[in-house]
C-alpha cells in the first residue's frame, strides 16, 4: 500500500503535532501549571496517528489514553482536548472527566474511554454489531494496551466478535509495561497477537514505531472488516517513554531499555525515512513543525483562558433527555 | 417498516379480547413483542433467549420465529462482554433489551453497567438507552445465587434508573417506557409473580412512566411503602388490618431510581406512621433512605418511628423454614403494621 507524498507529508504533521502537544503538556505539568494528572504519549506517535489515519470517515473508534494523536486526526481540537485536561467549560468533557479521559464524540465518531480501559473492548463490539445490524459497511477500531489483555474481558470481547463475525479491528499497544509490570510478569506467551488463533481470526504483529507499517495493517484489518470477513486483532509493540503518569518517575524500567529505544523513537525515524527518500527537504518538514508549534501555542492560550465550568451545572447531564 | 403493518400477526388477538387478564410474565412478553412490532430499533440479547426454547423462563418464545435471528441474539455466558456490546449498540441509536437470566448474575456485568454505561452521558454526551430485564426475588426455594434482590447497588449508581413492577399492568407499562427511555434502565421483574399473579393488562400502546408511584390502596391510619412481589404481600395485610378497624394506604413505588419523592412524603404526611417493606435484605437497603428522607423532611407529621421489614443480613437460604425466616411476607406485614398502629 503505497502512500502518496502528500500522504507521507500529513502523517508526518500529525505525528508532529502529537509530539509538540505532549511535550508541550509535560513541560506545563512539570511546571506546576497542570490540573491532575496528565497521561504522555512519548512513543505512542506511530500507533495512534498510523492507525488513526486509516480510519475512514464514518468508521467509529476508541481510542485510550495513549491515542492523542487519533483524536487529532478525527477532528478533536487541541483547543477542546487542553480545555479537558484543564478541566474547563468548553472542555470536550465540560470538566466533567479527567485529562484525557471523557473525551467522546459521537459527531467525530469517537467512543470516550473509562480508567477501566478493557472496557471499551466490548462497547466498541456492540458498535461493530450495531453496524452489521444495519447493514452498513463500516468498521470499529478499538485500542487498548498490554495490561488490558490479562483482563477476562478481552477474552470475552474477542470470543464473541469472533462468534458475531463483527466489523472489529482490536488493537493493543503493547508498550512493555502496565504501570510498573513488565511483560514478563503479566503473561507468559511471548506474544499478544497470537492468542488471536484461540478465537479463530487473525493476529498480526507489527512494529509500532514505524507509522506506514501501523497504517497499513490497520488499514488492511480495517478493509477486511468492512468486507464482512470479520474481526482482527492486532498487536503493535512499542515502548512507553516516560512514566505511567506525569507524576511516575518509572524508575522501574531499566535506562538501557529506554536508551535503546530512544534510537527507535518514531518521529524522529519517519523524518529520516522522508529525508532519505529524497522527495521532501527539512526545510518543508521545519515548517510543518512550526505550524504545529503554533497550533499548540494557540491551543494552550485558549484553554488556559476558558472558563471553568460552573458548579450550578453539576447535574446537568447525569441523565439524558 | 410501517406502522400499518401488523407483521402477519392479527392485530385482533389483543385489541378486541374482551377478556384481557393476563398473567405477570405474558404482559412482559407482550410489552417486548409490541415494543420490536413498534419500533425497527429494539433488539433483545441474553443467554438461551432465541429460537423454539425461548429463554430460562419462555419470556422470548417464539420471537425468533417472528423477528428473526438478527432481532433475538443469543449471547454466551459472558455478561460483562454482552452488557458492554449491549452499550455500544445504544449508544448508535439502537435500543438493546437485555435478559439476564437471573438478577443474580448481574454482578458478572457489574463493571460494564456502573463505570460505563451509567456514567457516559455524564461525561460526555454519550446516550446508552437499553433496558437489562432481572428476573429476581425468590421465595420459590431457588437458593441463595437464583433469588436474589440486588436493586440497592444500582440505585446507589448515578445515571441509572431502576423500576421494579408489582402488577401485570405496570409490568407491561413501564417496560415500554423503561424502552422508550433514553438512559440504561434495569427492570426488575419479579419472579414469583411470573405465572402466579393475573390481572387486567390494558391493550396496545401502554406506558407507565418512570419516577411516579402508586398508590395502591387509600387509607389514613398508616402508610406501607413497598414494591415488586412485596405489594400483594402488603395488599393481603392491609385487607386484614381493614377487619380489624386499621385503614392501611399501600404506596407502590413502581420506580426505585428516580425515586417518587413527593408521593412518599405525600402518604407519610397524610398517616404519620410508615413502614417500608422490601424483599431486599434490610441492611443499607432503599427502606433505610425512604427512612431517612422521611425523617428530613417529614419529621413533625410523623406519630411514630418508621419501621423497616426487609430480608436479613444473609446470604438467601434455600430450604422453607430458612427462606420464610429470611423474608417479608403478608404475616411479617401484618404483625409490623399492627405494632405500628398500636404506637
Amino acid at each position: 500500500m503505497m502512500l502518496t507524498r502528500a500522504q507521507q507529508l500529513e502523517l508526518f504533521y500529525w505525528m508532529s503535532l502529537t509530539r509538540i502537544f505532549d511535550e508541550n503538556m509535560v513541560a506545563l505539568w512539570k511546571e506546576g501549571r497542570g490540573l491532575g494528572g496528565a497521561f504522555s504519549q512519548r512513543g505512542h506517535e506511530a500507533i495512534n496517528v498510523g492507525a488513526g489515519y486509516a480510519l475512514a470517515a464514518d468508521d467509529v473508534v476508541a481510542p485510550m489514553h495513549r491515542d492523542l494523536g487519533t483524536y487529532l486526526l478525527r477532528g478533536m481540537s487541541a483547543r477542546r482536548i487542553f480545555g479537558n485536561l484543564w478541566g474547563r467549560a468548553n472542555g470536550v468533557s465540560g470538566g466533567r472527566d479527567a485529562n484525557l479521559h471523557g473525551m467522546g464524540d459521537l459527531n467525530l465518531n469517537i467512543i470516550g474511554f473509562i480508567s477501566h480501559l478493557p472496557h471499551s473492548l466490548p462497547v466498541a463490539l456492540g458498535v461493530a454489531m450495531n453496524f452489521t445490524y444495519r447493514g452498513e459497511a463500516r468498521a470499529v477500531l478499538a485500542f487498548t494496551g498490554d495490561g488490558s489483555s490479562s483482563a477476562g474481558l478481552f477474552h470475552e470481547t474477542l470470543n464473541l466478535a469472533a462468534v458475531c463475525q463483527a466489523p472489529l479491528v482490536i488493537l493493543v499497544e503493547n508498550n512493555q509495561y502496565a504501570y510498573s509490570t513488565p511483560l514478563s510478569q503479566q503473561m507468559k506467551l511471548p506474544e499478544i497477537a497470537a492468542r488471536a488463533a484461540g478465537y479463530g481470526i487473525p493476529g498480526v504483529r507489527v512494529d509500532g514505531n514505524d507509522v506506514e507499517a501501523v497504517y497499513a495493517v490497520v488499514a488492511e484489518a480495517l478493509a477486511r472488516a468492512r468486507r464482512g470477513d470479520g474481526p482482527t486483532l492486532i498487536e503493535a509493540v512499542t515502548m512507553r517513554m516516560l512514566g505511567h503518569a506525569i507524576h511516575d518517575g518509572f524508575e522501574y524500567v531499566p535506562r538501557e531499555l529506554l536508551a535503546e529505544w530512544e534510537q527507535r523513537d518514531p518521529v524522529r525515524l519517519y523524518r529520516e525515512k522522508l529525508l532519505a527518500a529524497g522527495a521532501v527537504d527539512s526545510v518543508e518538514l521545519d515548517e510543518i513543525v512550526h505550524r504545529c508549534e503554533v497550533e499548540i501555542a494557540d491551543a494552550i492560550e485558549f484553554a488556559e483562558n476558558s472558563p471553568l465550568p460552573d458548579p450550578a451545572t453539576i447535574e446537568v447531564g447525569v441523565y439524558a433527555p | 417498516m410501517s406502522t400499518g403493518s401488523n407483521f402477519g400477526f392479527a392485530d385482533t388477538e389483543q385489541t378486541n379480547a374482551a377478556d384481557r387478564t393476563l398473567t405477570y410474565i405474558a404482559a412482559i412478553s407482550e410489552a417486548l413483542r409490541e415494543e420490536m412490532r413498534r419500533d425497527p430499533a429494539v433488539l433483545l440479547m441474553g443467554e438461551d433467549i432465541a429460537g423454539e426454547f425461548g429463554g430460562a423462563f419462555k419470556v422470548t418464545k417464539g420471537f425468533e420465529a417472528e423477528f428473526g435471528a438478527r432481532r433475538v441474539l443469543n449471547m454466551p455466558i459472558a455478561e460483562l462482554g454482552f452488557v458492554g456490546a449491549a452499550t455500544g449498540m445504544a449508544l448508535m441509536g439502537l435500543r438493546p433489551v437485555v435478559e439476564m437470566q437471573f438478577a443474580d448474575f448481574i454482578s458478572s456485568a457489574f463493571d460494564s453497567i456502573v463505570q460505563f454505561a451509567a456514567t457516559t452521558h455524564y461525561r460526555w454526551g454519550g446516550a446508552v438507552p437499553w433496558v437489562i430485564r432481572a428476573p429476581s426475588d425468590g421465595g420459590i426455594r431457588s437458593g441463595p445465587f437464583h433469588s436474589q434482590n440486588p436493586e440497592a447497588w444500582f440505585v446507589h449508581t448515578p445515571g441509572l434508573k431502576v423500576v421494579a413492577p408489582g402488577t401485570p399492568a405496570d409490568a407491561k407499562g413501564l417496560l415500554i417506557a423503561a424502552i422508550r427511555d433514553n438512559n440504561p434502565v434495569i427492570y426488575f421483574e419479579s419472579k414469583p409473580l411470573y405465572r402466579a399473579l393475573k390481572g387486567y393488562v390494558p391493550p396496545g400502546d401502554y406506558v407507565v412512566p418512570l419516577g411516579k408511584a402508586h398508590v395502591a390502596r387509600a387509607g389514613a391510619d398508616l402508610s406501607i411503602i413497598t414494591y415488586g412481589a412485596m405489594l400483594q404481600q402488603a395488599l393481603a395485610a392491609a385487607e386484614q388490618l381493614a377487619d380489624e378497624g386499621i385503614a392501611a394506604e399501600v404506596l407502590d413505588l413502581r420506580t426505585l431510581k428516580p425515586l417518587d419523592m413527593d408521593a412518599v412524603l405525600a402518604t407519610a404526611r397524610k398517616t404519620g406512621k410508615v413502614l417500608v417493606v422490601h424483599a431486599a435484605n434490610r441492611l443499607a437497603g432503599l427502606g433505610g433512605e425512604i427512612a431517612a428522607r422521611i425523617a428530613e423532611e417529614a419529621f413533625e407529621w410523623l406519630d411514630a418511628p418508621v419501621r423497616r421489614l426487609g430480608g436479613l443480613d444473609t446470604p438467601i437460604p434455600f430450604s422453607p423454614p430458612l427462606e420464610d425466616a429470611y423474608r417479608p411476607n403478608a404475616a411479617k406485614i401484618l404483625a409490623a403494621a399492627r405494632e405500628l398502629a398500636r404506637f
